[in-house]
């Protein structure tokens, strides 16, 4: 079974909010000297960012935000975000691979963003709503 | 670079209590967009039976990462920060954590690799209340990237 798609939108204000947040000030998510500096293509989205928004797509699909089990993901390619208005856009998409007889539901997560696939092994497992 | 195999299974002492804040789990779920009441509202939270606002599955990571400090920073260890990649990220869950939690975290270095240059060092950092109730397991995988 597929779960309806997700779309998010990133800009620069949403890494900037987001490093405030979580206490993440690299400067490769918000300085494109830096950034190009290191050899990147210029300023990232936190892999933690990617991550909380595929936990969000997660829990919204689960209809209770208290439902994660386990989750997991590995961080493949780094999400460019350009300085402008429209910033990029990850697609989250998600399968259910197998539903346990003690209510576990076991996801297989795929996020990408221009097409490309920016996490590999995204699972998740969520309890079955009460 | 290449970190001494010799440090797995190594932990460290614990962390001192992280309070969490109503607000704090506010913020953060403001930054991520989840708009779920029970992340905002304690009366919303209640009625899913926990004490105060739930934090989303991903903001354990905001104490663990300040808590891996630890190890990072472990002048024996030697790790260059500078050249830390984020690789693997994963959480198991016993509860979410709740504002209101005194949070300490035990870390430990579950495994260290060489491969193609690049050195992987991958941390478990078991995060329980002050009373010592498990509440998450969080493992990171971080890659040391060697001199190109």
């Amino acid at each position: 079974m597929e779960l309806p798609p997700r779309t998010f939108r990133v800009t620069r204000a949403d890494l900037v909010r987001y490093a405030g947040a979580s206490g993440d000030f690299n400067p490769i998510h918000w300085s494109d000297r830096f950034a190009t500096k290191v050899g990147l293509p210029g300023v990232i989205a936190h892999g933690m960012f990617t991550m909380a928004l595929v936990g969000r797509a997660v829990t919204e699909w689960a209809g209770a935000p208290d439902a994660v089990v386990e989750y997991g993901v590995r961080f493949t390619r780094p999400v460019v975000v350009p300085d402008d208005d429209h910033g990029t856009e990850i697609e989250v998409t998600a399968v259910v691979r197998e539903v346990t007889e003690d209510g576990l539901t076991r996801l297989d997560v795929t996020a990408t963003c221009l097409g490309e696939k920016v996490l590999s092994q995204a699972r998740a497992t969520i309890r079955t709503a009460r | 670079m290449s970190l001494d195999p010799s440090y797995v299974g190594r932990s460290y002492p614990p962390t001192a209590p992280y309070q969490v804040g109503r607000e704090k789990i506010r913020e953060f779920a403001t930054a991520i967009g989840a708009t779920d009441p029970a992340h905002h509202d304690p009366e919303a939270a209640r009625a899913l039976g926990h004490p105060d606002v739930v934090a989303p599955p991903t903001f354990p990571f905001v104490i663990t990462m300040a808590a891996n400090r630890q190890i990072i920073e472990d002048p024996a260890l030697g790790v260059d920060y500078s050249r830390v990649v984020h690789g693997d990220q994963r959480f198991a869950y016993t509860r979410p954590v709740v504002a209101g939690d005194e949070l300490v975290c035990v870390n430990t270095i579950e495994d260290i690799t060489t491969r193609g240059g690049h050195g992987f060092l991958t941390t478990r950092t078991d995060v329980t209340t002050a009373a010592g109730e498990p509440v998450v397991a969080v493992w990171s995988k971080l890659v040391v990237r060697g001199e190109a």
